[in-house]
């Protein structure tokens, strides 16, 4: 019996064990052609509307580089849910890609795990010196100081889309304040016809975590102190969150089925059909608007206004500097290839002919912005990240920050969505969890 | 099978009249069961006890992402990461601790309600009536499906504004005036809870079923020549003799469920609604999400250690028990 009894214990245990320790699985190959011709992987992220449509659109300009410099390149497009954590895996297990992009908010986590090759004195050299880049975007490359792992490739940038004809039907000139915002949406609802003032992704954790730091900004808060303490739970931030939360709770313009939205075309599709009036959304949903019928002269864009007046301490904050920036990794063995690589994705001629079908903004001085043939709209994102962008905090625990304070915005707004309302204690108890979370965790 | 094994040889060499010949050790016919199950024994060890084993030192390491790249530089931690997993005043052991509640009570309702459904199931299905090997087909259904397949199609039916459910409940049935949410808040539990019903009770059926094909008809006819009713037989015949299965069964559905991780995963993805905090997930965020290897492997060799006690004292108990009767 005793055996038997042993056996199955040790059953269970390996069950057991196999079942925590599952997860993310999947390596990347990396492969170097070996004879003669050099080959480079590349994981690319989603940019376009489609990952085939990435793949068409990369297609012919990897052609081009393989003709000018014969390397050839093999091309992985990759979605965002599964990004980070093939890039994790990568990092975990050695096996990787040569060159990658990443989404520049994590820039400093990943350049923090050491994964990620260095970009020093000789390597910017290499790809064209690092004065080609915008100031703002190549600030993004990895924390103040030290030397950065990652290049900037595509810009994005926050602003407000609405409804240009629903607007106008309404009497309603766009907000300049948040005031106004609230006012205006409070107007365009009417829940008998499904018609919301805002659209929202509230179940994404990083759209949550996005507005918690524009919106604490514009309230005085900051989600770092200057030596990198976690400061979440400041009245700023609080309000901040306050800020966004309540468009689903107290003032009720935003469909609350949209809690249940993630990273996905819900939320510009119901802007785009008529369901809501406004959408806060970085500048590539035109992607998505488009493809989903609208053209470009039926919206119009300006900056996510702010309080006003605005709170003590408080700035201006319309957006934080987003974009994908492009790494390379560490134990590539074609770096000399790997850099030509990096060079030609950020020249200037090709970002001009990338930036169109990616909906992107110029990360090279000198580039325009030229995926919308709407120039008020071309403007107003250059004129946001120009001078209402801030980048969000480049500190290694800046990925924990997103998850976790992310997700407890998430909860809030699933409270909210529930018809339960949110206090400001309730917001401020979320966010000490997610604050006291992160300290716990050494991170 | 190691008794024979010793055995032939040592009847082969009684048989021998050369006390000389004394090498069975290297014989064949010795090694040959040992050579059988080597290929056995070693992708055990790559796949399982190695791995085992690996997790095991992850959750004495500080292993965060300063040091997924190179694992060998990562701190030794000591039992930092147990300190921190069960210090229940703290927000992490609290969400342990939370999770592990919920997860004891979703694996008592599940399994509860999967034994339950599928002894009912298998004693109807015992009698014999026309449309039977339908009704058994179809009931197995949900454990043929793909996990994934079936999961997702739940998550459709179960969405606030075109699922299927809230379809019923408002429009047609007009039971309620504002549509729910069955994937949020509180809901959040019931829904997962019945989506693992769902997939785990057809197993329970089987088995149940199977165990019920072995039980002779002379019992049952001989307790109802002694006056036994359609009750007595099914608690004293059916029940008593299906206990081996059971037995089993029910530490089976345990584990299962208990470590189930695909149910709330697709449902919810990598951060489920509080109310559905299930424990394998809620491991699996603090390691992949929150990129703390070391911390999510102390978890898991917390949660190995439960089941190993819980599998432990049910197996002791039981087989006690029926030594006893």
């Amino acid at each position: 019996m005793k055996t038997r009894l042993l056996a199955a214990t040790v059953a269970v245990a390996t069950v057991t064990l196999t079942a925590a320790c599952g997860g993310g699985g999947s390596s990347g190959g990396s492969s170097n052609g070996g004879s003669g011709s050099t080959t480079l992987t590349y994981w690319a992220s989603n940019q376009g509307t489609s990952l085939q449509n990435d793949k068409d659109v990369l297609g012919p300009e990897l052609a081009k580089f393989e003709k000018q410099t014969g390397v050839h390149v093999d091309l992985e497009v990759i979605g965002w849910p599964d990004l980070l954590n093939k890039i994790l895996a990568a990092t975990t297990s050695g096996q990787g890609p040569d060159v990658l992009n990443i989404g520049n908010t994590w820039a400093a986590s990943l350049q923090a795990t050491g994964a990620f090759m260095p970009y020093d004195d000789a390597a910017l050299n290499a790809i064209g010196g690092k004065d080609k880049f915008v100031e703002t975007a190549f600030a993004t490359g990895g924390a103040p100081g030290k030397t950065p792992t990652s290049v900037p490739l595509y810009g994005l940038v926050y602003g407000l889309y609405y409804n240009k004809k629903m607007f106008s039907d309404a009497g309603l000139q766009p907000p300049t304040t948040w005031q106004d915002l609230v006012t205006d949406a409070k107007k365009l609802t009417d829940p008998s016809k499904g018609v919301y003032g805002m659209a929202m992704e509230g179940g994404s954790y990083t759209e949550s975590v996005h507005f918690a730091f524009i919106f604490g900004r514009q309230n005085g808060g900051q989600p770092f102190d200057d030596s990198g303490k976690a400061t979440f739970t400041t009245p700023g931030m609080v309000a901040g969150v306050k800020q966004y939360v309540d468009l689903m709770g107290a003032d009720k313009v935003v469909n609350p089925s949209s809690v249940q939205y993630k990273n996905g075309p819900e939320a510009p599709g119901d802007f785009a059909k008529g369901k809501a009036a406004m959408l806060m959304s970085q500048n590539n949903a035109d992607n998505t608007l488009q493809a989903d019928g609208m053209t470009p002269d039926q919206y119009g864009v300006v900056a996510i206004p702010a309080p006003s007046p605005l709170p003590p301490g408080g700035k201006d904050v319309a957006s934080f500097v987003a974009g994908i920036n492009i790494s390379i990794f560490k134990n590539t063995k074609n770096k000399d290839a790997a850099l030509k690589f990096v060079k030609f994705m950020t020249s200037k001629e090709e970002q001009a002919i990338l930036d169109k079908p990616f909906t992107a903004l110029p990360v090279v001085k000198g580039g325009e912005v030229n995926f919308t043939s709407n120039k008020d709209e071309a403007d107003t994102f250059a004129q946001i990240l120009a001078t209402k962008a801030e980048p969000l905090p480049l500190i290694p625990a800046e990925s924990a920050f997103e998850t976790n304070v992310g997700n407890a915005v998430n909860g809030l707004l699933a409270q909210a969505a529930t018809g339960k309302p949110v206090s400001d204690a309730d917001i401020k108890a979320a966010l000490t969890e997610a604050q006291d979370k992160m300290a716990a965790a050494g991170s | 099978m190691s008794v024979t094994s010793i055995q032939v040889p040592v009847e082969e060499a009684a048989r021998s009249s050369r006390p000389a010949r004394r090498r069975p050790r290297l014989s064949w016919q010795r090694a040959t069961p040992y050579l059988l199950v080597l290929p056995a024994i070693l992708l055990e060890l790559l796949i399982h006890i190695v791995p085992m084993l690996v997790g095991i030192w992850m959750s004495f390491i500080r292993l965060t992402q300063f040091f997924i790249a190179n694992w060998s530089a990562a701190p030794y931690a000591g039992l930092g990461n147990y300190k921190v997993a069960l210090d229940l005043s703290g927000p992490i052991g609290k969400g342990l601790l939370h999770s592990f509640t919920v997860t004891c009570v979703y694996t008592v309702l599940v399994v509860g309600f999967s034994w339950l459904l599928g002894m009912s199931a298998a004693l109807v299905l015992q009698q014999s009536f026309r449309g039977r090997g339908f009704l058994r087909t179809l009931f197995l259904v949900p454990y043929a499906l793909p996990i994934y397949a079936g999961v997702i199609t739940w998550s459709f039916m179960l969405q606030r504004d075109n699922g299927l459910f809230n379809h019923l409940l408002v429009e047609n049935l007009h039971l309620l005036d504002n549509p729910p949410f069955w994937l949020i808040g509180n809901n959040a539990f019931v829904s997962t809870a019945v989506v693992a019903l769902w997939r785990s009770w057809p197993f329970a059926f089987l088995m149940i079923m199977a165990g019920m094909q072995s039980i002779p008809d002379e019992i049952y006819q001989a307790a109802a020549v002694d006056g036994a009713g359609i009750w007595q037989q099914a608690r004293y015949i059916t029940l008593g003799l299906l206990r081996p299965v059971n037995r089993v069964l029910v530490l089976m559905l345990f584990l299962w469920t208990f470590n189930d991780f695909n149910t709330p995963f697709v449902l919810f993805g990598a951060t489920p609604p509080h109310s559905a905090d299930l424990v394998s997930i809620h491991i699996f965020g603090n390691s992949f999400v929150n990129w703390n290897f070391g911390l999510g492997s102390a978890m898991s060799v917390l949660l190995l250690l439960f089941l190993l006690v819980v599998t432990s004292l049910y197996l002791g108990l039981t087989s006690w028990r029926n030594r006893r009767a």
